[in-house]
């Protein structure tokens, strides 16, 4: 027998440890369970801080190549020369209106798009053949490039704004469907009985339950959705406004380039990231975070 | 059957019910010809092993899943859909939707179910039946950021405000871990000593059915058949060791596994 498993033993004799018991005090908010972390501790948690700096050595990485290695500036201007040309045309009032009138066409569409992809996944909740009907068009349509559509576009519409708004509404009509009605069928049997439970049916189970509970996946088939249409959306510019002979940022950007005004091509392609991001951050976060994270539906 | 008990009308009937179910290659009986009658105030226990179908039966009575044969009765009216007359409290904890806030999950069910017109009114009710189970300080909180067993609470808190019929409990506390299920259960019964509601509560432990139940329907395994009602003579916990107790307990798991017993003792 080794030492460790011996019975307590004095003299031959077996010793009983006495019990205790401890009277425990509650907890007062001097001794709390949790307390806040140091300034320093969360700003290391914070992701935007971090994402902040990696921006910050990109800039430092392309000032520092551009100005000491001499590079022409019509192939690749530097940092300060593309800021230079971008606030030179966000001054002379250019830029402004092409963003804006870029924006206005994209949310035109989007909203286009999100309504048909509305109503087809309602229409598919509904039974059985709208559900195939709309897994069988997103399986058509949704691999086909919208840029692909724009040749077809300006045979039907022309080349006005029209021709843009059918080729984005596309791009973001199939993300969205796709998403939406995944998000609904993978809703919980259990959501689906409290909802007939307490007596909704219809097109009320849907806005009450279906909808919140498959909010995850419908906001990641609008992110999908506005990915595609901002890439749509300049890629087309490029081809319209060169027939139309004036357009938005995709337009400013193929206009430049003509000019070999090589810092204002930086500077649209510049914006079309710093919006992009923006939405991203600006817009889907803040939802995400005022909903499916404050209800624990994403980590 | 005694004078006093002829004079009480069943407030549930289920009368020769048989549930079939398909999957893509057979037909499936989950339970066969099940008849009983639940009355008013009754804390009546489904018990049987997985898979005899009492899950099944209770979807039924709740208006999901309709029989195959016979029919089901609550007030001497057939039951044809779900309604809030019958209020389901689940074994997942996901029951309470999680974008609503604990109070917001039981003004929802009060309003959408048709108990309360007002919203001032629903959440009025609200927070009297989060007091009730001790959650009124948690009324603002999002389920994600509760426990199991106050999950659990308060989806028995939201069930309980409707004022059902029957309110329908499928294995509440199976998901809880030995404590909380214990306190749980105490907890369900001081509750119902208040408004001595109506509940069936399906089960497969045999502790658990005598120390909630007054009387226990004894399913065979699968397919489910009656095997026997059993009364509990009102066992509480503090009984657990007596004799009565043990009796009880072991007349039921003799119920549950007899029949296999001479297949067992053939095939050794």
């Amino acid at each position: 027998m080794s030492t460790y498993d011996a019975p307590l033993h004095l003299d031959g004799a077996l010793v009983v440890r006495p019990e205790y018991e401890i009277p425990l005090a509650p907890h007062t908010p001097e001794n709390a369970v949790s307390r806040r972390l140091s300034p320093f501790a969360r700003m290391k948690q914070s992701a935007a801080i971090r994402k902040a700096t990696i921006i910050l050595l990109t800039i430092v990485a392309w000032q520092l190549y551009t100005t000491l290695d001499h590079v022409n500036e019509l192939i690749f201007p530097t940092f300060s020369e593309t800021i230079a040309a971008l606030v030179h045309s966000l001054s002379n009032g250019e830029l402004p209106g092409r963003i804006s009138l870029s924006l206005l066409t994209l949310l035109e569409s989007y909203a286009i798009g999100l309504g048909c992809a509305g109503l087809l996944t309602i229409f598919a909740v509904q039974s059985v053949f709208g559900r195939d009907v709309l897994s069988t068009l997103t399986a058509m349509f949704n691999p086909l490039p919208a840029i692909a559509l724009v040749p077809l576009a300006m045979l039907w519409f022309g080349l006005g704004a029209f021709s843009l708004m059918f080729v984005v509404a596309h791009s973001v009509l199939w993300a969205i469907a796709l998403n939406t009605q995944s998000g609904f069928l993978s809703v919980s049997e259990t959501y689906r009985m409290v909802g007939r439970n307490y007596g909704i049916k219809g097109i009320p189970f849907v806005y009450k339950v279906l909808i919140p509970a498959a909010l995850p996946s419908i906001l990641s088939g609008l992110k999908i959705g506005w990915a595609f249409a901002w890439r749509t959306l300049i890629a087309a510019e490029l081809v319209f406004g060169a027939n139309q002979g004036s357009g938005g940022l995709g337009w400013f950007i193929f206009e430049n380039s003509q000019n070999l005004m090589t810092a204002n091509v930086f500077a649209g392609l510049l914006v079309v990231m710093i919006i992009g991001v923006a939405v991203e951050n600006g817009v889907f976060q803040v939802v995400e975070r005022h909903t499916i994270r404050k209800w624990g539906m994403q980590q | 059957m005694d004078q006093q008990i002829c004079n009480v009308k069943p407030l549930l009937e289920v009368d020769s019910v048989t549930i079939r179910y398909q999957t893509s290659t057979q037909e499936i009986v989950a339970a066969e010809d099940v008849s009983f009658s639940v009355f008013p105030s009754d804390r009546f226990i489904l018990l049987g092993p997985s898979g005899c179908g009492k899950s099944t039966l209770l979807k039924s009575i709740g208006g999901y899943i309709a029989p195959s044969e016979g029919e089901i009765r609550l007030k001497k009216e057939r039951i044809r859909e779900p309604g809030p007359d019958r209020v389901f409290v689940f074994q997942e904890f996901d029951q309470l939707l999680p974008w609503m806030t604990v109070s917001e999950n039981l003004c929802f069910a009060l309003t959408n179910g048709r108990r309360c017109r007002s919203r001032k009114e629903a959440v009025e009710i609200a927070d009297r039946y989060l007091e009730k189970v001790k959650l009124w300080k948690f009324r603002n909180s999002y389920p994600h950021t509760l426990s199991g067993g106050m999950k659990q609470r308060a989806a028995i808190a939201r069930g309980l405000a409707m004022q059902p019929s029957i309110l329908l409990m499928d294995e509440p506390f199976a998901a809880l871990d030995a404590l909380t299920r214990r306190q749980m259960q105490d907890e369900l019964l001081e509750l119902w000593e208040e408004t001595k509601f109506t509940v069936i509560f399906v089960t497969h432990s045999i502790d658990e059915g005598i120390v909630l139940g007054s009387r226990i329907l004894i399913l065979s395994p699968h397919p489910g058949r009656v095997r026997a009602e059993v009364n509990t003579h009102q066992m509480d916990r503090s009984q657990a060791s007596a004799p009565l107790f043990a009796e009880i307990r072991d007349r039921i798991y003799g119920m549950l596994f007899d029949h296999r017993l001479p297949v067992e003792e053939a095939a050794s």
